[in-house]
């Protein structure tokens, strides 16, 4: 028998706290600010929040602790995670990998625009028509979708920039770079929108903003699309079910409440993204009245609304204007990079796990490899097409996809549930029973299911935002397609003695006793 | 803003910020790990 090195011991964080505010770092992002109040907006306002919180309650927390549970008890970034629980899940891990880095990828981009448009806050600097500001001169997009190598060297020189210190922060490790970024961040993050939100409030119109943000729409109830955008949001909003939540779990010491540490970071979640609607609708009724045009045409989410209605509404504020700004795009910014933290560790993580490397190293490795794609796709004329359908499908087929996968074989071919909740009772405060199986192994497969169906329809029979067919093909279908196909292939890369299903045991191999359990 | 508009903003503030403010109570009534454990040292 080779004689091999003493056992590994996994980075940690140093307290639950750490752990919490790095998870609800990730959890919070830009989909919080610009996607949760258009979706409550659209579909059904006030009487939205029903199915939001039964969807938070049946689908969110359960399958966040279903991350945490993975995570926790395999202790492992997702193929290694996977891989320990079932040879023939490791598959499951890689894809889910594969996702992060998609995501990665792109998502950087978005927030070095965030980053220069805090800037040109200070001057209003997009002039007197934000749309044409935005498409025009600061990404001169081309006129059709295609790739080309045509680069927009402020924003390539920022987009480095957020590359830099992704993998500066990463490379500083779990407590020192990871936990310490949220540690800053999310509180700084609070603050900067609560006092947005306060300013927002003392806006003329403010008022009919939030009357028709709030205003329920009963029978938007009756309608099963708006269960579904519910379901949706939560499950997006909540970064479950694509690797982060189980690496970040990974890092948890063997006695963490989970669940307790879960319901914060959920409720957090939620919390902030209605103080975001609060903010958003709030700057809209302001526009409204200022311009004389209704709620519902100023009404919008996404880049629309961060790049072009904010700006809109920027201009129309006065001196009050520049301190919104800042604000809200100082916001975009934190939100943003306290998830690409998240994102990007996952495929650190995988890489340290497979092949034993150190923490700097791989964080250079991974981070160089995505820096380089990102800097050479996404500053372009071309990148925010590129950015359109990655984002596209990568959410909807992928993470929805991967999420079902997850469900369907943890639940029915593992049949690991029973094990899953006996570790996490074993430390936690709220425990997992049958109703936790229920929805992990039926109500959420289902819903999402319903989502996957409807979304793959909708693009193979309409296609995505007119783009060419092949454009679509390759950068859609292609993509999602690629990344099970890798996934399949590198599940077949056998383990390194040195890789860490080798050198580092699970809580359970060190043989715990009950006693340290108790 | 209308009257059902407040209730509904009242509602969506209590039960999240509210369910916020229970999930930390509860958290902070269960102790926090021992520090018993070796943290893991960066490996370079």
């Amino acid at each position: 028998m080779s004689s091999t090195p003493a056992p590994r011991t996994r980075e940690a964080f140093q307290s639950r706290y750490a752990f919490i505010l790095a998870a609800i770092g990730s959890a919070v992002g830009l989909g919080n600010i610009w996607r949760f109040p258009y979706v409550a907006y659209d579909n059904g306002g006030g009487a939205f929040m029903i199915p939001y919180l039964v969807a938070l309650l049946t689908a969110g927390i359960p399958v966040l602790f279903l991350d945490y549970a993975i995570g926790h008890r395999f202790q492992g970034s997702p193929p290694l995670a996977y891989r320990r629980m079932a040879r023939a899940a490791e598959p499951i891990g890689w894809w889910q990998m594969g996702i992060c880095f998609v995501i990665g990828v792109y998502y950087a981009v978005i927030i070095a625009w965030a980053g220069m448009y805090t800037v040109l806050s200070f001057t209003k600097g997009w002039g007197k028509d934000p749309k044409a500001y935005l498409f025009g001169d600061f990404l001169k997009l081309a006129d059709k979708p295609g790739v080309e190598f045509s680069f927009v060297w402020p924003i390539f020189g920022v987009l480095a920039l957020v590359w830099l210190v992704t993998i500066a922060a990463l490379a500083a490790g779990v407590q020192n770079g990871i936990a310490k970024v949220s540690i800053v961040f999310i509180p700084l993050l609070v603050v900067s929108f609560l006092v947005l939100v306060v300013i927002a409030m003392t806006l003329p119109g403010a008022s009919t903003g939030l009357d028709a943000l709030f205003k329920p729409d009963w029978s938007a109830l009756t309608h099963p699309g708006v269960w579904v955008a519910a379901y949706g949001q939560i499950f997006f909003s909540l970064s479950v079910a694509f690797g982060i939540m189980i690496t970040y779990a990974s890092y948890l010491k063997r006695k963490t409440d989970l669940t307790g540490s879960g319901l914060v970071v959920a409720f957090a979640n939620s919390g902030f993204e209605l103080l975001a609607a609060f903010g958003v609708f709030a700057v809209l009724g302001f526009m409204s009245q200022a311009s004389g045009t209704p709620i519902s045409k100023v009404a919008g989410d996404g880049i629309g609304l961060a790049f072009v209605a904010f700006p809109a509404i920027i201009n129309e504020a006065g001196a009050l204007g520049i301190v919104i700004g800042v604000l809200f795009f100082a916001s975009l910014v934190m939100a943003g990079f306290t998830s690409l933290v998240s994102i990007v560790e996952v495929v650190v993580s995988t890489v340290r796990d497979k092949t034993g490397w150190g923490r700097v190293p791989a964080t250079l490795a991974v981070g160089g490899a995505m820096a380089v794609i990102s800097l050479l796709l996404f500053p372009t004329t071309t990148g925010l097409y590129l950015l359109d359908t990655s984002d596209a499908f990568v959410n909807n087929l992928g993470i929805v996809g991967a999420a079902i996968a997850s469900m369907v074989v943890v639940t029915f071919a593992l049949r690991k549930l029973p094990e899953l909740a006996r570790h996490v009772n074993s430390v936690s405060s709220f425990t997992l029973g049958p109703l936790w199986y229920f929805v992990v192994g039926g109500l959420t497969p289902a819903v999402l299911m319903y989502l996957l169906i409807n979304d793959v329809i909708d693009k193979a029979k309409n296609g995505y935002e007119g783009y060419p067919g092949w454009f679509n093909g390759v950068f859609g279908w292609g993509m999602s397609a690629a990344l099970i196909v890798i996934a399949l292939l590198m599940s077949l890369l056998p383990w390194h003695d040195r890789s860490s299903l080798h050198q580092q045991a699970t809580y359970e191999d060190q043989h715990v006793t009950e006693e340290e359990l108790a | 803003m209308s009257g059902d508009a407040i209730i509904m903003m009242l509602v969506a503030t209590c039960t999240i910020w509210g369910g916020l403010v229970l999930a930390v109570i509860n958290l902070m009534r269960t102790r926090e790990a021992v520090d018993g454990e070796p943290l893991a040292e960066h490996e370079l």
